[in-house]
């Protein structure tokens, strides 16, 4: 199983699912949809948290928030 | 004239999406601040007129959708169900640039059935990213009227000021009825269910959390319909400049290095350049006091107007120019989007000590003065970490801390100055502030595990697109919270200011027999030296016998393992009205009639001998233990009195106080015992 958190710089994925009801409660609002697709954009200099675009705009979560979201990488960069 | 129509407007949306631009483009200065019944938020509300209607507009918290997950949120979603300010017409704004996530409050509120209009916010930036939307099926689909707006230019101004006369409930529907049917038999539709959930009336919480994700993934897939049909825009976003700004904002060496120069700045501001009107307003209010004093007769009523109320008044006003450079600064900071940046970077550091990125500019501002530090914290979305923040930040030492230290330490070292290249009292200074902030953090660390949060931490934020700032909205920001602090926490600080002057300009009959003494002997004397000796000297027994003196007294037993004698007591306590107050109050115990000169203070306080044991009272472990006591202590009224106004309840300034001073009474217990 592959989470957000495992992606690196520059690279895309698309999410499957949630591990954890109340973050995925946030995440769905904020249009981290099952479907959608992501990129990690940035990772903050002290390796926590991330930065990602979603839905063209660019969220950031940390990195436990992060390994609650299941994603397929694909294959792209 | 006939008495125009009423219509109350209520401004809702995400944060990010422009909605206090827009507040200011419709209301301009009629703007006021209230409050929220029992929680923290301040309520934004302002008017216009046109030739039809006459509008009240409340500007709402920033939410996500109509399933709070924080405080503010939850505002927010009570105001548009409320029953008793019912709202006539909801504005919904969304950002014409990322019209996806914003749909999903916009038709959370079409499906609330009541009367609204869809404003695209920020059509200027949708255009220059080569976005474009087709109004007329979006309102056809939504079944709401949309207007393009682009607040900073007020272009489309006018135009949703005609349509917020036409708003009617939409007649789209996008939930699902058969699934709210069956998740909760009693509830007849979507108002009901946001209703019952805010009132908490809903046992089943496993119930609700269900129906709000597959409803939102329902919502989700509508609007995914709609922007297909509605908006078009480019395939591939080109690199944008917001990017390459956070190379470098969040860039691992430039990051920190940019963050500790607007740091830098902002020290620079409240604490040298904030120092210059600080000054004035003070020098201001003596000459007014001397007026006063000069024009009214003399008596009992004279000094409470002059040394109570004036004065009470002088201490306030003195706050301003600090309040006023910092939150220029921390609305530019929020407004060009910053400060998201920053805590982005800061995260991992403060979260180990239960703060928040967001906790760094409230904690090194308090290096100024805790009072506009506590006030920033409103920036801190966590409530949990926003309370730590506001307990500990005057453990930092501020800058009326500084003529305590100066004065302890001169004491400390006469004679002893330079050794090689660093002297012992600019270093015993620097301990000292750093003292101050280590103590923070860790009284941070304790509070993260003694408080239990309300709501869930995490740390999801937006980044959002970086944007030039808005002068009228950083000029309101200022302006409101200036008068906030003039008006809420001003109150109690003229409250306890006048308790002080009672304290200390009135006493038992001993204090009376003084103040005759002094009428007499000055009337007799005539040369003007000997009269200005005889004040100082009648000032000294006058504060002795006070009120204020006979406590300082009282408490000589409770002091006296410090190293305290029942003197220090009195300035103590007076000096609860700020700290530098405590040099001042040493002056007129120890009859030093000119308080600028700390030198004649200073020889007065060393050849002190204690009455009973004929040492000297300032030795090397009672200076220490004085100043560590200042390190801690909470001997601030105005920051109490702030802290109630930003948690609304006495019990966090009670906590704050009654921690830092038992943190300052045991660490002096312990210096003192150990030096001496």
């Amino acid at each position: 199983m592959q989470t957000l958190d495992t992606l690196k710089i520059g690279q895309k994925a698309i999410i499957k699912s949630f591990t954890d009801s109340f973050l995925s409660l946030k995440l769905v609002e904020m249009g981290c949809l099952p479907g959608e697709t992501v990129k990690l954009t940035n990772i903050a200099p002290l390796g926590d948290p991330l930065a990602i675009e979603i839905a063209s705009y660019q969220l950031s979560l940390r990195k436990q928030e992060a390994s609650t979201v299941v994603i397929d990488k694909t294959e792209e960069e | 004239m006939s008495s125009l129509k009423n219509i109350s407007i209520a401004l809702v949306g995400n944060p990010n999406s422009g909605k206090s631009t827009l507040f200011n483009a419709l209301t301009g200065l009629s703007q006021k601040t209230g409050n929220y019944a029992g929680v923290t938020v301040d309520k934004h509300y302002g008017s216009y007129t046109t030739n039809l209607y006459k509008a009240t507009v409340t500007d709402l918290p920033g939410t996500y959708s109509l399933f709070p997950k924080s405080i503010d949120e939850k505002v927010a979603c009570q105001a548009l169900i409320s029953q008793d300010e019912k709202i006539d017409v909801a504005v919904i704004v969304t950002d014409a640039s990322n019209l996806k996530r914003h749909l999903l409050l916009a038709t959370q509120i079409i499906d609330l059935k009541i009367p609204c209009v869809l404003v695209l916010n920020m059509i200027d930036e949708a255009e220059k990213n080569h976005i474009s939307i087709y109004h007329q099926d979006l309102s056809k689909l939504l079944d709401v009227s949309v207007i393009s707006v682009n607040s900073r230019t007020k272009q489309g101004i006018d135009e949703l000021k005609a349509q917020i006369l036409e708003a009617k409930i939409s007649h789209t529907i996008f939930y699902q009825f058969e699934k709210l049917q069956s998740s909760f038999p009693n509830i007849n539709n979507y108002f009901e269910v946001i209703s019952a959930q805010l009132a908490d009336t809903i046992t089943d919480k496993k119930a609700i959390e269900d129906f709000e994700l597959t409803d939102n993934l329902q919502r989700f897939s509508k609007i995914n319909y709609i922007i297909a049909k509605c908006v078009k825009q480019p395939e591939q976003l080109k690199k944008s400049i917001s990017q390459t700004l956070d190379a470098f904002f969040t860039h691992k060496v430039f990051g920190f290095v940019f963050f500790l120069f607007i740091l830098a700045i902002i020290f620079q501001f409240i604490f040298y350049i904030a120092e210059y009107p600080m000054t004035w307003i003070e020098e201001g209010f003596v000459w007014m006091m001397n007026s006063v004093s000069n024009a009214l007769p003399a008596g009992k009523l004279n000094d409470l107007i002059v040394n109570g109320i004036l004065a009470g008044i002088s201490g306030i006003a003195v706050f301003i120019p600090q309040i006023a450079l910092l939150f220029f600064f921390i609305a530019i900071l929020e407004d060009t989007g910053y400060m998201a940046r920053a805590s982005f970077i800061l995260d991992k550091i403060m979260r180990r000590f239960g703060l928040n990125g967001k906790s760094v500019i409230p904690m090194i501002s308090s290096v100024a003065c805790a009072v506009p530090s506590i006030m920033s914290t409103r920036t801190i979305m966590n409530q949990k970490d926003r309370l730590i923040t506001i307990l500990v930040t005057p453990l930092v030492s501020c800058s009326a801390r500084l003529p305590v230290y100066t004065l302890l330490i001169s004491m400390m070292f006469v004679g002893k100055s330079t050794k090689g290249f660093f002297n012992y009292q600019g270093l015993v200074l620097m301990g000292m502030y750093l003292l101050g902030f280590m103590s923070a953090l860790l009284a941070a660390l304790v509070f993260k595990y003694v408080l239990k949060a309300k709501e869930k931490s995490y740390f999801i934020m937006e980044l959002p697109v970086y944007r030039k700032p808005q002068w009228q909205t950083v000029m309101m920001l200022v302006f409101d919270k200036v008068k906030v602090f003039l008006f809420d926490a001003g109150k109690i600080i003229l409250a306890i200011s006048i308790v002080l002057w009672f304290l200390t300009s009135h006493g038992s009959t001993q204090f009376e027999e003084v103040q005759q003494k002094e009428i007499l002997a000055l009337n007799q004397e005539t040369n003007d030296s000997i009269k200005q000796a005889l004040q100082v000297d009648f000032n000294a027994q006058k504060l002795e016998t006070s009120y204020a003196g006979m406590l300082g007294q009282k408490i000589e037993p409770i002091i006296k393992p410090l190293g305290f004698d029942w003197k220090i007591g009195i300035a103590l306590i007076t000096s609860f009205a700020a700290r530098e107050v405590f040099v001042g109050t040493m002056a007129t115990i120890y009859s030093v009639g000119d308080t600028d000169n700390t030198t004649t203070l200073r020889e007065k306080l060393m050849s002190e001998k204690n009455y009973q044991t004929q040492q000297p009272v300032y030795s090397w472990a009672v200076c220490w233990s004085l100043m560590l006591f200042y390190v801690f202590a909470m001997q601030c009224m105005s920051t109490l009195a702030t802290t109630y106004r930003e948690t609304k309840h006495w019990k966090w300034p009670f906590i704050q106080f009654a921690f830092m001073s038992g943190l300052a009474y045991f660490s002096s217990l312990l210096v003192y015992n150990i030096l001496s």
